[in-house]
Order: C-alpha cells, then sequence, then structure tokens
C-alpha cells in the first residue's frame, strides 16, 4: 500500500512537471502590432486617391487557432477628428433651402476600414458597439444634446451616408490578408480628398469572435509642394497672398493686352 | 490634365478651365462685359465651392478689366473723377458685402443666396435687354430710325443735391445717386464674384445719363478697384481665393477676349445685345433649375467653427 502511494505520487509529480512548463506557455496571450514604413504621406498635386499598405504581426499566435482561420484582424485608419455641421434642404416655396441642421463634435475626417471578413462574421454587434469599431457604429457626439433622439439620429445616419458617398468613410473586405501565421498585410483606401494631418492606424485582434488586443500607430497626411506652399501662405500670410492675388491678375490683364494687342 | 487646385482642394482638369477662361474671354470681348457673371456660374456648375468660386471670379474680373481699361485710357474714353467718386461708394458696398457673406456663410445659406441673387439680377437684366433689343431689331427692319435718348432730359437724379461737375462725362450731378451705384455694385461684387459692368453700364447711360463712349472705360475702370478691394478682403477674411483657378481662368480668358472683340466687330449692336440678352437668360434659367429641381442629396457637410 505505502509502495504504492509513493508510485502514485511519483506520477503525480511527474504530471506536475509535464505540465507546469506547459502551463508556463499558456499565459503568453496573443499580442498584435502594427508598423508602417514611414510615419508621413505626402500628396502631391496629382492625389486622385491611393492605397495603403499596413504591415502588422501576430504575438504568439496559437498554431491551431490560426490554421483553423480563426483568428481575424481589422486595421482602421482614422482622420483627425473635426467638428462638423450636417445640413437637410426643405422646400420653401418650391425652392430647396438648407433649414434643420446639426452639429456633431469630434467627427473623424475620415475612417477607412480594411478587415479579414465582413465585419458581421467577425463578431457580434455589441462588441463592436463597445469597441466604437465600425463606421456605423461610431460614437457621433451631438454639440446639442437637446435635440429629440429621432432627429440626432436621422443627421448621424445622414453624416455617416454623406461620409462614405464622398469616399472618406471605406469599407475594404478582405484587405486584411495573413502572409503567415503571424504576419498580416492590411490595405486601407485614401480618398483622393483625404484630410491633412494627424492620422490614427489601430489594429483589433479577434480570436474566435472575441476581442484580444488593439494596437496603433500614427500617420501624418500633409500636401507637399508648390500646391501646400500656397495653400499655407494664403492661411497664414492672407494679406500678402490678396496682395499678390491681385498683382498677378493685372500683370495678366496688362501682359494679355500686350500679346494679344488688335488696335 | 488633372491639377489640384490649392485652395478648392480639389483635382480638376486644367484643359477645361483653359477652355472656360476663353469662352468666357472671347464672350466678354465680344460683348464688352467683365464676364464675372459668366465666370462664377459656370464655376459652380464645375463644382467649385461657391464659397471659392466667388472670391476667385472676383479676381479674375481684374485681369479682363485692366486689360480693356488700358485701350481706354489709350483713347481717352475714360472719366477718372467718375471713376473715382463710385470707387468710394464700391469700397463701403464692398466691406458690408463681405460681412454678409461670411455670415450667411455661418448660417449655411450662402449658396441659396447667391444662386438666388444670380437668377433675379440676370433674369431681370437679360429679361429687359431681351426686349430692347429685339425692338431696336425690329425698328431697323421696318426702317424706322432708332429712337435716341436726348442727353439733355432730366429725371429726379438730377434734382438731388450736393452737385458735383465730371467734366470728361460732361455731367453735373448729385454725389448721391454716384456713390448709391457704387456702393450697390460694390455689394454686388463681393457677394456674386462679378465686377458688376453689366448693372453699371445702364445704370450710367439710363439714369445718370453718362455719354456712352465714356461709360465702359469709365465702369472698367472702377471695378479693377472694387474687384481688387474684394478680392482682398476675401483672402484675408474667408482665405477662399484660389490664384492657380483664377490664373487659368484668366490665362484662357485674356487670349479669348481679343478673338471675341474681333468677332463682335462683325455683329450690329443690336444684334450683340439680343444675343447677350439671351446667353444672360440661359444662365438664370440653368440656376433656376437647380434651385427647384429636388437635389439629388438632400443632407450637406460643412465643417463647423468656419466663417
Amino acid at each position: 500500500m505505502k509502495a504504492r502511494n509513493t508510485f502514485a505520487t511519483a506520477i503525480l509529480l511527474t504530471l506536475l512537471a509535464v505540465a507546469v512548463p506547459a502551463k508556463a506557455q499558456v499565459p503568453l496571450t496573443e499580442g498584435i502590432q502594427i508598423g508602417l514604413s514611414t510615419d508621413n504621406v505626402s500628396i502631391t498635386a496629382g492625389f486622385s486617391g491611393a492605397d495603403l499598405t499596413i504591415f502588422g504581426s501576430l504575438e504568439n499566435p496559437d498554431p491551431l487557432v490560426a490554421r483553423q482561420g480563426r483568428y481575424d484582424v481589422i486595421v482602421v485608419l482614422e482622420g483627425p477628428p473635426k467638428p462638423v455641421v450636417v445640413r437637410r434642404k426643405d422646400r420653401v416655396l418650391g425652392v430647396w433651402v438648407n433649414l434643420d441642421s446639426e452639429t456633431f463634435e469630434n467627427v473623424p475626417v475620415s475612417y477607412s476600414v480594411a478587415t479579414t471578413r465582413p465585419l458581421q462574421d467577425i463578431t457580434e454587434p455589441n462588441s463592436y458597439k463597445q469597441l466604437s469599431l465600425g463606421a456605423s457604429n461610431l460614437y457621433m457626439q451631438p454639440a446639442d444634446a437637446g435635440d429629440s433622439p429621432a432627429t440626432i439620429e436621422e443627421f448621424t445616419a445622414a453624416l455617416r451616408e454623406r461620409k462614405s458617398a464622398t469616399g472618406l468613410y471605406s469599407e475594404n473586405v478582405g484587405g486584411v490578408q495573413f502572409l503567415s501565421q503571424n504576419l498580416f498585410r492590411a490595405t486601407v483606401r485614401l480618398a483622393p480628398n483625404v484630410p491633412v494631418g494627424t492620422h490614427k492606424a489601430r489594429a483589433f485582434l479577434f480570436k474566435s469572435g472575441l476581442f484580444i488586443k488593439e494596437s496603433s500607430a500614427q500617420l501624418e497626411i500633409r500636401k507637399s509642394g508648390f500646391e501646400q506652399s500656397i495653400f499655407r501662405v494664403a492661411h497664414n500670410y492672407s494679406f500678402l497672398y490678396g496682395v499678390f492675388a491681385i498683382s498677378l491678375a493685372m500683370l495678366t490683364g496688362w501682359l494679355g493686352r500686350l500679346i494679344f494687342r488688335r488696335d | 490634365m488633372g491639377i489640384y487646385l490649392p485652395i478648392a482642394e480639389i483635382s480638376v482638369n486644367i484643359f477645361v478651365l483653359l477652355a472656360m477662361g476663353a469662352a468666357v474671354g472671347f464672350l466678354s470681348g465680344m460683348f464688352g462685359v467683365g464676364g464675372g457673371f459668366l465666370i462664377t456660374p459656370l464655376l459652380i456648375f464645375y463644382n467649385i465651392p461657391p464659397a471659392i468660386a466667388v472670391a476667385t471670379g472676383a479676381n479674375q474680373v481684374i485681369a479682363s478689366s485692366v486689360s480693356g481699361v488700358l485701350s481706354h485710357m489709350k483713347r481717352g474714353t475714360l472719366d477718372f473723377k467718375l471713376g473715382g467718386v463710385l470707387l468710394a461708394g464700391g469700397i463701403v458696398g464692398s466691406t458690408g458685402g463681405i460681412f454678409v457673406f461670411a455670415f450667411l456663410r455661418r448660417l449655411g445659406q450662402l449658396d441659396l443666396f447667391i444662386s438666388l441673387l444670380y437668377v433675379v439680377l440676370l433674369g431681370t437684366v437679360g429679361g429687359l435687354m431681351l426686349v430692347e433689343s429685339v425692338n431696336a431689331l425690329r425698328a431697323t427692319r421696318s426702317g424706322a430710325a432708332p429712337v435716341l435718348k436726348k442727353s439733355g432730359q432730366h429725371n429726379w437724379i438730377h434734382r438731388l443735391p450736393l452737385k458735383m461737375r465730371f467734366r470728361a462725362s460732361k455731367l453735373f450731378v448729385s454725389v448721391i445717386p454716384v456713390l448709391g451705384l457704387g456702393a450697390g455694385i460694390g455689394f454686388l461684387s463681393s457677394i456674386m464674384g462679378v465686377g458688376g459692368g453689366f448693372i453699371m453700364v445702364p445704370a450710367l447711360i439710363y439714369l445718370l445719363k453718362v455719354p456712352t463712349n465714356v461709360v465702359i472705360g469709365t465702369s472698367l475702370f472702377q471695378i479693377i478697384f472694387t474687384s481688387a478691394y474684394t478680392t482682398l478682403v476675401h483672402a484675408t477674411t474667408n482665405q477662399t481665393v484660389d490664384v492657380v483657378l483664377a490664373f487659368l481662368l484668366m490665362a484662357g480668358g485674356v487670349a479669348g477676349a481679343q478673338y471675341g472683340a474681333k468677332a463682335g466687330q462683325r455683329l450690329r449692336g443690336e444684334q450683340l445685345r439680343a444675343l447677350l440678352a439671351l446667353l444672360v437668360l440661359a444662365v438664370a434659367i440653368r440656376l433656376a433649375i437647380d434651385l427647384f429641381v429636388t437635389p439629388p442629396n438632400l443632407y450637406s457637410l460643412s465643417a463647423a467653427g468656419l466663417n
């Protein structure tokens, strides 16, 4: 009996010995990292939209889960937040007039999403809401909270609709692709009218529909070259800019007269 | 070939703009008008935001007016004193216009107001001109001599106080209507992006009885400065002047104007006026349709906190 006991203890110890290193590996949960090849993107004169590629990797992925394709990644490129007025036209005496309006604070000017699969297949609508993830789940904060919920809802919907119609809010299903078990590539769209400023790239990792981790990086989008200089001068030295615009017009008029004179 | 407009912040086709400038320049050379009333609506039709179309239109008007004034100066058909008084009124009107412009922009009613002003003014001026020129065409066809208004005729305007003598125009008239006219044109210039020649010229001829040969030069002279002032104020308060856009329009415009002037010499006065009237009415109708037709998007976005 005693000998048996010892044997059982020995087995238990061996089991523990086997289990301990295995358990030590489990707490290394999955993580996600993204990297941008550059921290600023310059838009030149002919910019007509582009695809921005973001690379990222999973840390400590479970090979089994990865093989079954149960890891999902959503990458978002979010433009700088700005206040926006949404106006609705109504008919007054037959003429279409901007009547009602609603101001929203801190609306991301642009919002491009890339995902491994359609959003509804990745996780529950509720977790999107909690994460405020996806153009339809972004919380738009009305400046005047006193307005009726129905009105706010209507204008929020209109705001989203206008943003996607102009390409500023976009969704690229299948835009995230796994290149290996832990390396992925995300392609987000930059609309032709992408706003300048600090954009935030965020990557969300889901495992079998559960949110695991998020990682983010910043990206500066600026205009470059001749156009940007003009824009800067027009805003920073507006008086001189005005004088320049007038002189240019006068010079053109005078030269036009010199070159094409007919009398 | 695309070009990015730095202030309008959109990409446009460079040839469309050059052609637009040339076409309007051709017409303005042909009819002796600045062409601002055509450029601004055309830019709006081409999806340039109305606020930028107006400010840039004012800038473009300077170029065509300078080139016109130079030839009038050479011919001596320019009344500097009358132009100066008109200008004094113009500066006041233009300043008021800029404030109204910024205020309407904040309210979100700027686009509507610009369109309404265009429809009403172009519709009225175009309609009156069409009636007048068709009558004149009929009269010449039936062989009757055209009835000219005598410059000696006086109306209520000539009974106002504060009279001033304008030698080049052979005019002794109160400064009140002159200042008022200048102010009205200045106001329109800053809100509509026009020089206002299409209102100034008939007003000087019919209301103030200024001799026709001095009218165009004087009107262009004052338009240079009103538009320059408007451009400057739009540039400083609204930052809506797009020099790249303006330059493309001017470049096309100054070239087109010369060919237009040549073509205009082959047509008779009444025919020219009838054609111009039809053109003005067409622009008015096109703008009116946009006001009444259900827009494709009832909702619009604009940046809050902007002036």
